[in-house]
Protein backbone atom coordinates (compact mmCIF):
# COMPACT_ATOMS: atom_id res chain seq x y z
CA UNK A 1 0.00 0.00 0.00
CA UNK A 2 1.38 2.99 -1.23
CA UNK A 3 0.38 5.22 1.77
CA UNK A 4 -2.39 6.02 4.44
CA UNK A 5 -4.29 8.37 2.81
CA UNK A 6 -4.88 5.96 -0.08
CA UNK A 7 -5.86 2.95 2.25
CA UNK A 8 -8.60 5.86 4.16
CA UNK A 9 -10.04 6.65 0.43
CA UNK A 10 -10.45 3.34 -0.40
CA UNK A 11 -12.22 2.42 2.79
CA UNK A 12 -14.39 5.53 2.65
CA UNK A 13 -15.44 4.86 -0.70
CA UNK A 14 -15.67 0.61 -0.17
CA UNK A 15 -17.91 1.71 2.76
CA UNK A 16 -20.05 4.05 0.83
CA UNK A 17 -20.58 1.41 -2.21
CA UNK A 18 -21.33 -0.78 0.45
CA UNK A 19 -24.30 1.53 1.70
CA UNK A 20 -25.76 1.89 -1.60
CA UNK A 21 -25.37 -1.97 -2.98
CA UNK A 22 -28.85 -3.29 -1.26
CA UNK A 23 -31.65 -1.12 -0.70
CA UNK A 24 -34.41 -3.41 -1.18
CA UNK A 25 -34.48 -6.91 -0.06
CA UNK A 26 -37.82 -9.39 -0.64
CA UNK A 27 -37.42 -11.09 2.71
CA UNK A 28 -37.09 -14.58 0.78
CA UNK A 29 -33.71 -13.72 0.15
CA UNK A 30 -32.53 -12.08 3.53
CA UNK A 31 -31.07 -15.38 5.12
CA UNK A 32 -29.41 -16.18 1.21
CA UNK A 33 -28.38 -12.43 1.54
CA UNK A 34 -26.85 -12.80 4.72
CA UNK A 35 -25.54 -16.26 4.27
CA UNK A 36 -23.77 -14.97 0.63
CA UNK A 37 -22.28 -11.62 2.34
CA UNK A 38 -20.77 -13.79 5.10
CA UNK A 39 -18.87 -16.33 2.76
CA UNK A 40 -17.54 -12.76 1.51
CA UNK A 41 -16.31 -11.89 4.34
CA UNK A 42 -14.41 -15.22 4.34
CA UNK A 43 -11.82 -12.94 1.62
CA UNK A 44 -10.18 -11.85 5.10
CA UNK A 45 -7.61 -15.16 3.51
CA UNK A 46 -6.11 -13.23 1.78
CA UNK A 47 -4.25 -11.66 4.84
CA UNK A 48 -3.76 -15.35 6.13
CA UNK A 49 -1.67 -16.16 2.89
CA UNK A 50 0.02 -13.19 3.21
CA UNK A 51 1.17 -13.49 6.14
CA UNK A 52 1.93 -17.16 5.49
CA UNK A 53 4.31 -15.79 2.31
CA UNK A 54 5.84 -13.27 4.24
CA UNK A 55 6.57 -15.31 7.21
CA UNK A 56 10.23 -16.32 6.74
CA UNK A 57 10.23 -19.50 7.71
CA UNK A 58 9.07 -18.36 11.14
CA UNK A 59 6.98 -21.41 12.42
CA UNK A 60 4.86 -19.80 14.81
CA UNK A 61 3.96 -17.51 12.26
CA UNK A 62 3.41 -19.99 9.37
CA UNK A 63 1.35 -22.02 12.03
CA UNK A 64 -1.49 -19.64 12.92
CA UNK A 65 -1.23 -18.03 9.25
CA UNK A 66 -2.37 -22.18 8.05
CA UNK A 67 -4.77 -21.72 11.06
CA UNK A 68 -6.41 -18.81 10.43
CA UNK A 69 -6.52 -19.79 6.63
CA UNK A 70 -8.26 -22.93 7.93
CA UNK A 71 -10.76 -20.71 9.61
CA UNK A 72 -11.06 -18.57 6.61
CA UNK A 73 -11.59 -20.80 3.99
CA UNK A 74 -14.00 -23.04 6.06
CA UNK A 75 -16.07 -19.90 6.02
CA UNK A 76 -15.93 -19.10 2.47
CA UNK A 77 -16.31 -22.30 1.09
CA UNK A 78 -18.91 -23.65 3.16
CA UNK A 79 -21.02 -19.80 3.04
CA UNK A 80 -21.00 -20.32 -0.56
CA UNK A 81 -21.68 -23.80 -1.11
CA UNK A 82 -24.71 -23.59 1.49
CA UNK A 83 -25.61 -20.70 -0.29
CA UNK A 84 -25.62 -22.09 -3.53
CA UNK A 85 -28.01 -24.97 -1.83
CA UNK A 86 -30.73 -22.36 -0.42
CA UNK A 87 -30.64 -20.38 -3.95
CA UNK A 88 -30.91 -23.67 -5.92
CA UNK A 89 -34.51 -24.48 -4.46
CA UNK A 90 -35.88 -21.01 -5.54
CA UNK A 91 -34.52 -21.66 -9.21
CA UNK A 92 -36.12 -25.04 -9.53
CA UNK A 93 -39.44 -24.16 -8.24
CA UNK A 94 -39.78 -20.95 -10.50
CA UNK A 95 -38.68 -23.57 -13.37
CA UNK A 96 -41.09 -26.35 -12.42
CA UNK A 97 -44.24 -23.76 -12.34
CA UNK A 98 -45.99 -25.06 -15.79
CA UNK A 99 -45.34 -28.59 -14.08
CA UNK A 100 -47.48 -27.77 -10.45
CA UNK A 101 -49.90 -25.92 -12.29
CA UNK A 102 -50.69 -29.23 -14.50
CA UNK A 103 -51.08 -31.04 -11.01
CA UNK A 104 -54.03 -29.78 -9.44
CA UNK A 105 -55.95 -29.99 -12.71
CA UNK A 106 -56.06 -33.39 -12.46
CA UNK A 107 -58.90 -33.51 -9.78
CA UNK B 1 3.11 5.06 -7.96
CA UNK B 2 4.29 6.20 -11.49
CA UNK B 3 2.54 4.38 -13.85
CA UNK B 4 4.69 4.53 -16.80
CA UNK B 5 7.33 2.69 -15.05
CA UNK B 6 4.92 -0.63 -13.97
CA UNK B 7 5.80 -3.93 -16.04
CA UNK B 8 3.13 -6.41 -17.17
CA UNK B 9 4.06 -8.40 -14.20
CA UNK B 10 3.37 -5.70 -11.77
CA UNK B 11 0.04 -4.34 -13.56
CA UNK B 12 -1.24 -7.66 -13.45
CA UNK B 13 -2.16 -8.36 -9.84
CA UNK B 14 -3.85 -4.74 -9.61
CA UNK B 15 -5.61 -5.60 -12.65
CA UNK B 16 -6.92 -8.59 -10.86
CA UNK B 17 -7.88 -6.82 -8.30
CA UNK B 18 -9.78 -4.20 -10.08
CA UNK B 19 -12.03 -7.04 -11.16
CA UNK B 20 -12.65 -9.26 -8.11
CA UNK B 21 -13.94 -5.72 -6.39
CA UNK B 22 -16.01 -5.09 -9.39
CA UNK B 23 -17.25 -8.57 -9.26
CA UNK B 24 -17.75 -8.40 -5.20
CA UNK B 25 -19.68 -5.23 -6.04
CA UNK B 26 -21.80 -6.92 -8.53
CA UNK B 27 -22.71 -10.47 -6.88
CA UNK B 28 -23.96 -8.23 -3.26
CA UNK B 29 -26.51 -5.95 -5.67
CA UNK B 30 -27.25 -9.45 -7.53
CA UNK B 31 -27.93 -11.44 -4.25
CA UNK B 32 -30.83 -8.77 -3.70
CA UNK B 33 -32.87 -10.12 -6.64
CA UNK B 34 -34.68 -13.67 -6.64
CA UNK B 35 -33.79 -13.93 -10.35
CA UNK B 36 -30.32 -12.99 -10.35
CA UNK B 37 -29.47 -14.54 -6.82
CA UNK B 38 -27.83 -18.27 -7.49
CA UNK B 39 -25.72 -16.77 -10.17
CA UNK B 40 -24.49 -13.29 -8.21
CA UNK B 41 -23.66 -15.95 -5.38
CA UNK B 42 -21.32 -17.38 -7.99
CA UNK B 43 -19.99 -14.51 -9.02
CA UNK B 44 -18.76 -13.74 -6.15
CA UNK B 45 -17.34 -16.71 -5.06
CA UNK B 46 -15.63 -16.28 -8.78
CA UNK B 47 -14.14 -12.97 -7.61
CA UNK B 48 -12.87 -14.65 -4.34
CA UNK B 49 -10.86 -17.17 -6.53
CA UNK B 50 -9.64 -14.13 -8.68
CA UNK B 51 -8.14 -12.61 -5.78
CA UNK B 52 -6.39 -14.92 -4.37
CA UNK B 53 -4.84 -15.73 -7.68
CA UNK B 54 -3.72 -12.17 -7.90
CA UNK B 55 -2.54 -12.57 -4.83
CA UNK B 56 -0.34 -15.53 -4.99
CA UNK B 57 0.99 -14.93 -7.87
CA UNK B 58 2.09 -11.23 -6.15
CA UNK B 59 3.56 -12.35 -3.22
CA UNK B 60 5.30 -15.18 -4.63
CA UNK B 61 5.59 -18.06 -1.95
CA UNK B 62 8.34 -19.99 -1.45
CA UNK B 63 8.05 -23.97 -0.83
CA UNK B 64 7.76 -23.91 2.85
CA UNK B 65 4.86 -21.56 2.45
CA UNK B 66 3.31 -23.56 -0.04
CA UNK B 67 3.19 -26.55 2.47
CA UNK B 68 1.52 -24.46 4.62
CA UNK B 69 -1.12 -23.23 2.49
CA UNK B 70 -2.44 -26.31 1.20
CA UNK B 71 -2.49 -27.65 5.10
CA UNK B 72 -4.98 -24.77 5.96
CA UNK B 73 -6.55 -24.89 2.61
CA UNK B 74 -7.00 -28.64 3.15
CA UNK B 75 -8.38 -28.55 6.72
CA UNK B 76 -10.82 -25.27 6.31
CA UNK B 77 -11.83 -26.40 2.51
CA UNK B 78 -12.49 -29.96 3.61
CA UNK B 79 -14.57 -29.27 6.62
CA UNK B 80 -16.37 -26.39 4.86
CA UNK B 81 -17.22 -28.73 2.17
CA UNK B 82 -18.79 -31.42 4.38
CA UNK B 83 -20.45 -28.68 6.20
CA UNK B 84 -22.44 -27.64 3.92
CA UNK B 85 -23.55 -30.55 2.36
CA UNK B 86 -24.70 -32.12 5.83
CA UNK B 87 -26.70 -29.27 7.62
CA UNK B 88 -29.90 -29.54 7.36
CA UNK B 89 -32.10 -26.63 5.84
CA UNK B 90 -33.77 -26.03 9.38
CA UNK B 91 -30.33 -25.16 10.82
CA UNK B 92 -29.43 -22.47 8.48
CA UNK B 93 -29.55 -19.93 11.18
CA UNK B 94 -26.93 -21.16 13.19
CA UNK B 95 -24.82 -21.96 10.54
CA UNK B 96 -24.15 -19.00 9.19
CA UNK B 97 -22.80 -17.85 12.54
CA UNK B 98 -20.62 -20.85 12.91
CA UNK B 99 -19.48 -19.52 9.46
CA UNK B 100 -19.52 -15.84 10.51
CA UNK B 101 -17.48 -17.03 13.93
CA UNK B 102 -15.18 -18.49 11.93
CA UNK B 103 -13.84 -15.91 10.09
CA UNK B 104 -14.11 -13.06 12.93
CA UNK B 105 -11.46 -16.13 14.27
CA UNK B 106 -9.05 -15.67 11.07
CA UNK B 107 -9.28 -12.05 11.27
CA UNK B 108 -8.22 -12.24 14.72
CA UNK B 109 -5.34 -14.63 14.40
CA UNK B 110 -3.56 -12.53 11.68
CA UNK B 111 -3.51 -9.85 13.90
CA UNK B 112 -1.98 -11.83 16.80
CA UNK B 113 0.46 -13.36 14.36
CA UNK B 114 1.46 -10.03 13.03
CA UNK B 115 1.64 -8.60 16.72
CA UNK B 116 3.42 -11.62 18.30
CA UNK B 117 6.10 -12.69 15.29
CA UNK B 118 6.42 -10.17 13.02
CA UNK B 119 10.29 -9.13 12.83
CA UNK B 120 9.78 -5.97 11.30
CA UNK B 121 8.40 -3.73 14.45
CA UNK B 122 5.02 -2.83 13.29
CA UNK B 123 4.41 1.28 12.48
CA UNK B 124 1.52 2.94 14.31
CA UNK B 125 -1.08 2.60 11.62
CA UNK B 126 -0.62 -1.21 12.04
CA UNK B 127 -0.70 -1.01 15.77
CA UNK B 128 -3.74 0.60 15.34
CA UNK B 129 -5.05 -1.90 13.03
CA UNK B 130 -4.04 -4.64 14.95
CA UNK B 131 -5.73 -3.19 18.41
CA UNK B 132 -9.36 -3.01 15.60
CA UNK B 133 -8.58 -6.59 14.34
CA UNK B 134 -7.86 -8.12 17.56
CA UNK B 135 -11.27 -6.63 19.18
CA UNK B 136 -13.55 -6.77 16.36
CA UNK B 137 -12.36 -10.36 15.47
CA UNK B 138 -12.95 -11.98 18.95
CA UNK B 139 -16.23 -10.18 19.57
CA UNK B 140 -17.55 -11.51 16.41
CA UNK B 141 -16.17 -14.97 16.93
CA UNK B 142 -17.36 -15.22 20.61
CA UNK B 143 -20.86 -13.28 19.89
CA UNK B 144 -21.39 -16.25 17.10
CA UNK B 145 -20.91 -18.47 19.06
CA UNK B 146 -23.12 -17.58 21.54
CA UNK B 147 -25.49 -17.31 18.92
CA UNK B 148 -25.69 -20.51 17.47
CA UNK B 149 -25.24 -22.19 20.68
CA UNK B 150 -28.39 -20.47 21.62
CA UNK B 151 -29.91 -21.21 18.46
CA UNK B 152 -28.99 -25.24 18.70
CA UNK B 153 -30.50 -25.06 22.03
CA UNK B 154 -27.33 -25.62 24.21
CA UNK B 155 -27.45 -22.48 26.15
CA UNK B 156 -30.30 -20.99 27.38
CA UNK B 157 -30.89 -17.23 28.39
CA UNK B 158 -29.18 -16.82 32.32
CA UNK B 159 -31.59 -14.69 34.55
CA UNK B 160 -28.92 -12.80 35.94
CA UNK B 161 -28.27 -11.56 32.19
CA UNK B 162 -32.22 -10.19 32.07
CA UNK B 163 -31.77 -7.84 34.91
CA UNK B 164 -29.32 -4.15 34.94
CA UNK B 165 -26.61 -6.11 36.00
CA UNK B 166 -25.48 -6.92 32.45
CA UNK B 167 -24.96 -3.18 31.40
CA UNK B 168 -22.54 -2.98 34.01
CA UNK B 169 -20.66 -6.07 33.45
CA UNK B 170 -20.42 -5.44 29.88
CA UNK B 171 -19.68 -1.04 30.54
CA UNK B 172 -16.94 -3.34 32.68
CA UNK B 173 -15.33 -5.11 29.80
CA UNK B 174 -15.96 -2.41 27.35
CA UNK B 175 -13.42 -1.06 29.56
CA UNK B 176 -11.26 -3.42 29.97
CA UNK B 177 -11.25 -3.15 25.74
CA UNK B 178 -10.63 0.59 26.29
CA UNK B 179 -7.49 -0.25 28.81
CA UNK B 180 -5.84 -2.50 26.24
CA UNK B 181 -6.65 -0.69 23.69
CA UNK B 182 -4.60 2.03 24.61
CA UNK B 183 -2.33 0.45 26.18
CA UNK B 184 -1.76 -2.00 22.75
CA UNK B 185 0.00 0.26 20.51
CA UNK B 186 2.48 1.50 23.20
CA UNK B 187 4.01 -2.13 23.29
CA UNK B 188 2.15 -4.65 20.72
CA UNK B 189 3.16 -8.01 22.09
CA UNK B 190 2.99 -7.35 25.74
CA UNK B 191 -0.25 -7.57 28.32
CA UNK B 192 -1.77 -5.14 26.63
CA UNK B 193 -2.86 -7.80 23.62
CA UNK B 194 -3.79 -10.55 26.13
CA UNK B 195 -6.24 -7.93 27.98
CA UNK B 196 -7.96 -7.08 25.21
CA UNK B 197 -8.02 -10.37 23.81
CA UNK B 198 -9.53 -11.74 26.87
CA UNK B 199 -12.04 -8.59 27.45
CA UNK B 200 -13.14 -8.54 23.62
CA UNK B 201 -13.99 -12.21 24.09
CA UNK B 202 -15.94 -11.61 26.89
CA UNK B 203 -17.53 -9.08 26.30
CA UNK B 204 -18.91 -10.77 22.57
CA UNK B 205 -20.10 -13.28 24.85
CA UNK B 206 -21.56 -10.63 27.34
CA UNK B 207 -23.94 -9.03 24.84
CA UNK B 208 -24.84 -11.80 22.92
CA UNK B 209 -26.16 -13.95 25.73
CA UNK B 210 -29.20 -11.49 26.69
CA UNK B 211 -30.30 -11.76 23.41
CA UNK B 212 -33.43 -13.68 23.26
CA UNK B 213 -33.78 -16.37 20.40
CA UNK B 214 -36.64 -14.10 18.16
CA UNK B 215 -34.00 -11.67 17.79
CA UNK B 216 -30.80 -13.81 16.87
CA UNK B 217 -31.64 -13.30 13.13
CA UNK B 218 -30.55 -9.66 14.22
CA UNK B 219 -28.01 -10.21 16.13
CA UNK B 220 -26.16 -13.09 13.27
CA UNK B 221 -26.68 -10.20 10.21
CA UNK B 222 -24.99 -7.44 12.32
CA UNK B 223 -22.27 -9.80 13.88
CA UNK B 224 -21.63 -10.66 9.68
CA UNK B 225 -21.22 -6.53 9.35
CA UNK B 226 -18.48 -7.09 12.20
CA UNK B 227 -16.56 -9.51 10.53
CA UNK B 228 -16.52 -7.58 7.31
CA UNK B 229 -15.13 -4.51 9.57
CA UNK B 230 -12.42 -7.28 10.86
CA UNK B 231 -11.76 -8.21 7.48
CA UNK B 232 -10.95 -4.65 6.92
CA UNK B 233 -8.82 -4.30 9.68
CA UNK B 234 -7.15 -7.25 8.76
CA UNK B 235 -6.81 -5.65 5.49
CA UNK B 236 -5.26 -2.40 6.86
CA UNK B 237 -2.74 -4.88 9.25
CA UNK B 238 -1.28 -6.77 6.35
CA UNK B 239 -1.91 -3.68 3.73
CA UNK B 240 -3.82 -4.89 1.36
CA UNK B 241 -6.41 -2.55 -0.44
CA UNK B 242 -8.66 -5.32 -2.07
CA UNK B 243 -9.47 -6.62 1.42
CA UNK B 244 -9.97 -3.22 2.65
CA UNK B 245 -12.36 -3.02 0.21
CA UNK B 246 -14.59 -5.96 0.03
CA UNK B 247 -14.24 -5.92 4.21
CA UNK B 248 -15.66 -2.51 3.87
CA UNK B 249 -18.86 -3.06 1.38
CA UNK B 250 -19.39 -6.33 3.27
CA UNK B 251 -19.40 -4.45 7.07
CA UNK B 252 -21.50 -1.48 5.06
CA UNK B 253 -24.23 -4.08 3.21
CA UNK B 254 -24.35 -6.14 6.35
CA UNK B 255 -25.45 -2.97 8.42
CA UNK B 256 -28.23 -2.02 5.66
CA UNK B 257 -29.50 -5.52 5.67
CA UNK B 258 -29.56 -5.65 9.68
CA UNK B 259 -31.96 -2.14 9.02
CA UNK B 260 -33.88 -3.59 7.04
CA UNK B 261 -34.43 -7.01 9.04
CA UNK B 262 -34.97 -4.83 11.96
CA UNK B 263 -37.91 -3.00 10.18
CA UNK B 264 -39.51 -6.55 9.14
CA UNK B 265 -39.87 -7.24 12.83
CA UNK B 266 -40.52 -3.95 13.91
CA UNK B 267 -37.88 -3.73 16.11
CA UNK B 268 -35.01 -1.00 16.46
CA UNK B 269 -31.68 -2.16 16.53
CA UNK B 270 -31.18 -0.12 19.92
CA UNK B 271 -33.91 -2.37 21.58
CA UNK B 272 -32.57 -5.79 20.56
CA UNK B 273 -28.96 -4.65 21.43
CA UNK B 274 -29.66 -3.58 24.76
CA UNK B 275 -34.20 -4.38 25.41
CA UNK B 276 -33.08 -8.12 26.36
CA UNK B 277 -35.17 -10.93 25.29
CA UNK B 278 -38.77 -9.94 24.61
CA UNK B 279 -41.32 -10.11 27.41
CA UNK B 280 -38.57 -11.72 29.83
CA UNK B 281 -37.72 -8.40 31.29
CA UNK B 282 -40.18 -8.84 34.12
CA UNK B 283 -38.73 -11.63 35.18
CA UNK B 284 -38.15 -15.55 34.60
CA UNK B 285 -41.55 -16.59 35.88
CA UNK B 286 -43.85 -14.72 33.00
CA UNK B 287 -43.50 -17.98 30.83
CA UNK B 288 -45.10 -19.92 33.61
CA UNK B 289 -48.23 -16.88 34.26
CA UNK B 290 -48.75 -16.55 30.65
CA UNK B 291 -49.02 -20.05 30.02
CA UNK B 292 -51.54 -20.57 33.05
CA UNK B 293 -53.63 -17.63 31.72
CA UNK B 294 -55.53 -18.96 29.28
CA UNK B 295 -59.34 -19.74 30.23
CA UNK B 296 -61.43 -20.31 27.08
CA UNK B 297 -59.47 -22.41 25.03
CA UNK B 298 -61.45 -25.06 23.12
CA UNK B 299 -59.40 -27.94 21.77
CA UNK B 300 -60.15 -30.65 18.96
CA UNK B 301 -58.75 -33.90 17.59
CA UNK B 302 -57.31 -34.17 14.35
CA UNK B 303 -60.72 -35.83 12.84
CA UNK B 304 -62.73 -33.12 13.66
CA UNK B 305 -60.06 -30.57 11.78
CA UNK B 306 -60.43 -33.18 8.98
CA UNK B 307 -63.74 -32.51 8.56
CA UNK B 308 -63.51 -29.04 8.85
CA UNK B 309 -61.06 -29.47 5.96
CA UNK B 310 -63.13 -31.67 3.92
CA UNK B 311 -65.75 -29.21 3.62
CA UNK B 312 -63.57 -26.31 3.03
CA UNK B 313 -63.23 -24.71 -0.27
CA UNK B 314 -60.35 -22.20 1.02
CA UNK B 315 -57.47 -23.24 3.16
CA UNK B 316 -54.66 -20.63 4.28
CA UNK B 317 -51.70 -22.56 5.75
CA UNK B 318 -49.29 -20.35 8.00
CA UNK B 319 -46.64 -22.24 8.87
CA UNK B 320 -43.85 -21.29 11.81
CA UNK B 321 -40.18 -22.70 13.39
CA UNK B 322 -42.95 -25.13 14.91
CA UNK B 323 -43.62 -27.14 11.58
CA UNK B 324 -39.73 -26.58 10.58
CA UNK B 325 -38.54 -28.09 13.90
CA UNK B 326 -40.73 -31.18 12.92
CA UNK B 327 -39.96 -31.16 9.79
CA UNK B 328 -43.18 -31.51 8.78
CA UNK B 329 -43.01 -29.67 5.60
CA UNK B 330 -43.08 -32.87 3.40
CA UNK B 331 -45.84 -34.00 5.02
CA UNK B 332 -47.21 -30.89 4.81
CA UNK B 333 -47.09 -31.02 0.96
CA UNK B 334 -48.82 -34.22 0.81
CA UNK B 335 -51.81 -32.76 2.80
CA UNK B 336 -52.43 -30.08 0.09
CA UNK B 337 -51.66 -32.21 -3.04
CA UNK B 338 -54.43 -34.33 -1.14
CA UNK B 339 -56.50 -31.08 -0.66
CA UNK B 340 -55.87 -29.70 -4.26
CA UNK B 341 -57.15 -32.89 -5.44
CA UNK B 342 -60.28 -32.88 -3.50
CA UNK B 343 -60.81 -29.11 -5.25
CA UNK B 344 -59.88 -26.69 -1.85
CA UNK B 345 -57.63 -23.80 -3.11
CA UNK B 346 -54.60 -24.15 -1.04
CA UNK B 347 -51.82 -20.92 -0.34
CA UNK B 348 -49.48 -20.80 2.46
CA UNK B 349 -49.08 -17.42 4.57
CA UNK B 350 -45.65 -16.57 4.87
CA UNK B 351 -44.74 -13.36 7.67
CA UNK B 352 -41.77 -11.70 6.96
CA UNK B 353 -39.95 -13.67 9.68
CA UNK B 354 -41.88 -17.00 9.76
CA UNK B 355 -39.24 -18.99 11.43
CA UNK B 356 -36.25 -18.09 13.36
CA UNK B 357 -34.88 -16.25 10.45
CA UNK B 358 -36.41 -13.80 7.70
CA UNK B 359 -36.74 -15.80 4.46
CA UNK B 360 -36.35 -19.30 6.10
CA UNK B 361 -39.63 -20.68 5.67
CA UNK B 362 -39.66 -20.13 1.81
CA UNK B 363 -36.23 -22.34 1.82
CA UNK B 364 -37.81 -24.80 3.79
CA UNK B 365 -41.06 -24.65 2.19
CA UNK B 366 -39.29 -25.35 -1.31
CA UNK B 367 -37.40 -27.99 0.02
CA UNK B 368 -40.46 -29.88 -0.28
CA UNK B 369 -41.26 -28.87 -3.61
CA UNK B 370 -44.65 -26.27 -2.75
CA UNK B 371 -44.80 -24.53 -5.49
CA UNK B 372 -43.55 -21.00 -5.15
CA UNK B 373 -46.40 -19.43 -6.23
CA UNK B 374 -48.66 -20.55 -3.16
CA UNK B 375 -46.30 -19.16 -0.91
CA UNK B 376 -48.11 -15.32 -0.33
CA UNK B 377 -46.51 -12.67 1.15
CA UNK B 378 -47.95 -11.27 4.14
CA UNK B 379 -49.54 -7.95 2.25
CA UNK B 380 -50.94 -10.07 -0.57
CA UNK B 381 -52.65 -12.28 2.11
CA UNK B 382 -53.81 -10.28 4.88
CA UNK B 383 -56.56 -8.80 2.71
CA UNK B 384 -57.17 -12.81 1.76
CA UNK B 385 -57.95 -14.22 5.47
CA UNK B 386 -61.83 -13.04 5.04
CA UNK B 387 -62.37 -15.43 2.60
CA UNK B 388 -60.45 -18.06 4.05
CA UNK B 389 -62.60 -21.06 4.91
CA UNK B 390 -59.98 -22.62 7.37
CA UNK B 391 -56.62 -21.29 8.18
CA UNK B 392 -54.45 -23.96 10.01
CA UNK B 393 -51.40 -22.70 12.23
CA UNK B 394 -48.67 -24.50 12.16
CA UNK B 395 -45.84 -23.62 14.81
CA UNK B 396 -46.31 -20.09 14.57
CA UNK B 397 -47.27 -17.88 17.63
CA UNK B 398 -46.19 -14.49 18.06
CA UNK B 399 -46.86 -13.82 14.24
CA UNK B 400 -50.72 -14.65 13.98
CA UNK B 401 -51.23 -12.59 18.07
CA UNK B 402 -53.96 -10.18 16.56
CA UNK B 403 -52.77 -8.18 19.77
CA UNK B 404 -50.26 -6.58 18.03
CA UNK B 405 -52.71 -4.45 15.95
CA UNK B 406 -55.38 -3.97 19.29
CA UNK B 407 -53.49 -4.17 22.61
CA UNK B 408 -51.42 -1.15 22.58
CA UNK B 409 -49.95 -2.49 25.89
CA UNK B 410 -48.86 -5.79 24.40
CA UNK B 411 -44.95 -6.07 23.82
CA UNK B 412 -46.26 -6.85 20.20
CA UNK B 413 -47.94 -4.15 19.54
CA UNK B 414 -47.34 -2.67 16.38
CA UNK B 415 -45.57 -5.53 14.54
CA UNK B 416 -47.36 -6.77 11.40
CA UNK B 417 -49.12 -9.75 11.94
CA UNK B 418 -50.89 -12.02 9.86
CA UNK B 419 -54.51 -11.62 10.11
CA UNK B 420 -55.88 -14.81 10.94
CA UNK B 421 -58.39 -13.79 13.27
CA UNK B 422 -60.18 -12.63 10.29
CA UNK B 423 -60.66 -16.07 9.27
CA UNK B 424 -63.93 -18.23 9.63
CA UNK B 425 -62.53 -21.30 10.83
CA UNK B 426 -58.61 -21.60 12.83
CA UNK B 427 -57.03 -24.67 13.81
CA UNK B 428 -53.81 -24.05 15.90
CA UNK B 429 -51.62 -27.14 15.74
CA UNK B 430 -48.88 -26.59 18.75
CA UNK B 431 -47.38 -29.19 21.45
CA UNK B 432 -48.47 -27.21 24.33
CA UNK B 433 -49.74 -23.76 25.36
CA UNK B 434 -46.21 -22.58 26.12
CA UNK B 435 -45.78 -19.20 25.05
CA UNK B 436 -43.97 -18.23 22.12
CA UNK B 437 -40.53 -17.14 21.63
CA UNK B 438 -41.52 -13.28 22.26
CA UNK B 439 -42.75 -15.19 26.07
CA UNK B 440 -46.23 -13.48 25.47
CA UNK B 441 -49.81 -15.18 25.59
CA UNK B 442 -51.50 -15.23 22.05
CA UNK B 443 -55.12 -13.90 22.43
CA UNK B 444 -55.62 -16.01 19.27
CA UNK B 445 -56.37 -18.77 20.72
CA UNK B 446 -58.79 -17.89 22.91
CA UNK B 447 -60.78 -16.57 20.09
CA UNK B 448 -64.42 -18.50 19.55
CA UNK B 449 -63.17 -19.34 16.04
CA UNK B 450 -59.98 -20.84 17.36
CA UNK B 451 -59.52 -24.40 18.38
CA UNK B 452 -56.17 -25.78 19.16
CA UNK B 453 -54.90 -29.06 17.98
CA UNK B 454 -52.01 -30.06 20.47
CA UNK B 455 -49.70 -32.42 18.84
CA UNK B 456 -46.22 -32.17 17.29
CA UNK B 457 -46.88 -30.59 13.89
CA UNK B 458 -45.70 -34.16 12.21
CA UNK B 459 -47.91 -36.40 14.23
CA UNK B 460 -50.82 -34.26 13.33
CA UNK B 461 -50.33 -33.82 10.09
CA UNK B 462 -49.68 -37.58 9.44
CA UNK B 463 -53.24 -37.82 11.88
CA UNK B 464 -55.11 -35.27 9.16
CA UNK B 465 -53.77 -37.40 6.18
CA UNK B 466 -55.45 -40.31 7.43
CA UNK B 467 -58.61 -39.27 8.42
CA UNK B 468 -58.81 -37.62 4.71
CA UNK B 469 -58.04 -40.50 2.91
CA UNK B 470 -60.40 -42.31 5.36
CA UNK B 471 -63.07 -40.23 4.24
CA UNK B 472 -61.99 -40.91 0.89
CA UNK B 473 -60.69 -37.64 -0.31
CA UNK B 474 -58.43 -37.33 -2.96
CA UNK B 475 -59.78 -40.44 -4.13
CA UNK B 476 -63.02 -40.13 -5.70
CA UNK B 477 -64.18 -36.75 -7.77
CA UNK B 478 -65.38 -33.68 -5.94
CA UNK B 479 -68.80 -33.68 -4.93
CA UNK B 480 -69.44 -37.45 -4.76
CA UNK B 481 -70.35 -38.55 -1.24
CA UNK B 482 -67.35 -39.69 1.47
CA UNK B 483 -66.79 -43.41 0.60
CA UNK B 484 -66.92 -45.51 4.12
CA UNK B 485 -63.50 -46.40 5.63
CA UNK B 486 -62.15 -49.38 4.24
Amino acid sequence: MSSLSEALWVLLLGSLLGLELIGKVPPTLHTPLMSGANAISGITLLASLTLIAQANGNQALLLLGALSLGFALYNVVGGFLVTDRMLAMFSRKTKSKSNSNANPGGS
Amino acid sequence: MDLSQMDLMEVFPYAIDLVAVLLLALGIKGLSKVSSARSANGLAALALGLAVVGLLVQLQPGSTAWLWIAAGTALGGLAGLITAQRVPMTAMPETVALFNGCGGMASLLVALGVALFQSSEPNLVSRISIVISVFVGAITFSGSIVAMAKLQGWLDTPGWTQSSLRHAVNLALAGLCLVGAIGLPIEPSGWALWLLLAASTLLGIGVTLPIGGADMPVVISLLNSYSGVAAAAAGFVVGSQLLIVAGAMVGAAGLILTQVMCTAMNRSLVSVLFGGALGATSGGGSGASSDAGYTRITSCSAEECAMALEQAERVVFVPGYGLAVAQAQHSLRELSKLLEAHGVEVSYAIHPVAGRMPGHMNVLLAEADVPYEQLLEMDIINPEFPRADVVIVLGANDVVNPDAKTDPTSPLYGMPVLEVDQARQVFVVKRSLGAGYAGIANALFELPQTAMVFGDAKAVLNGLLTELRGMGVGKTPVGSAAKAKT
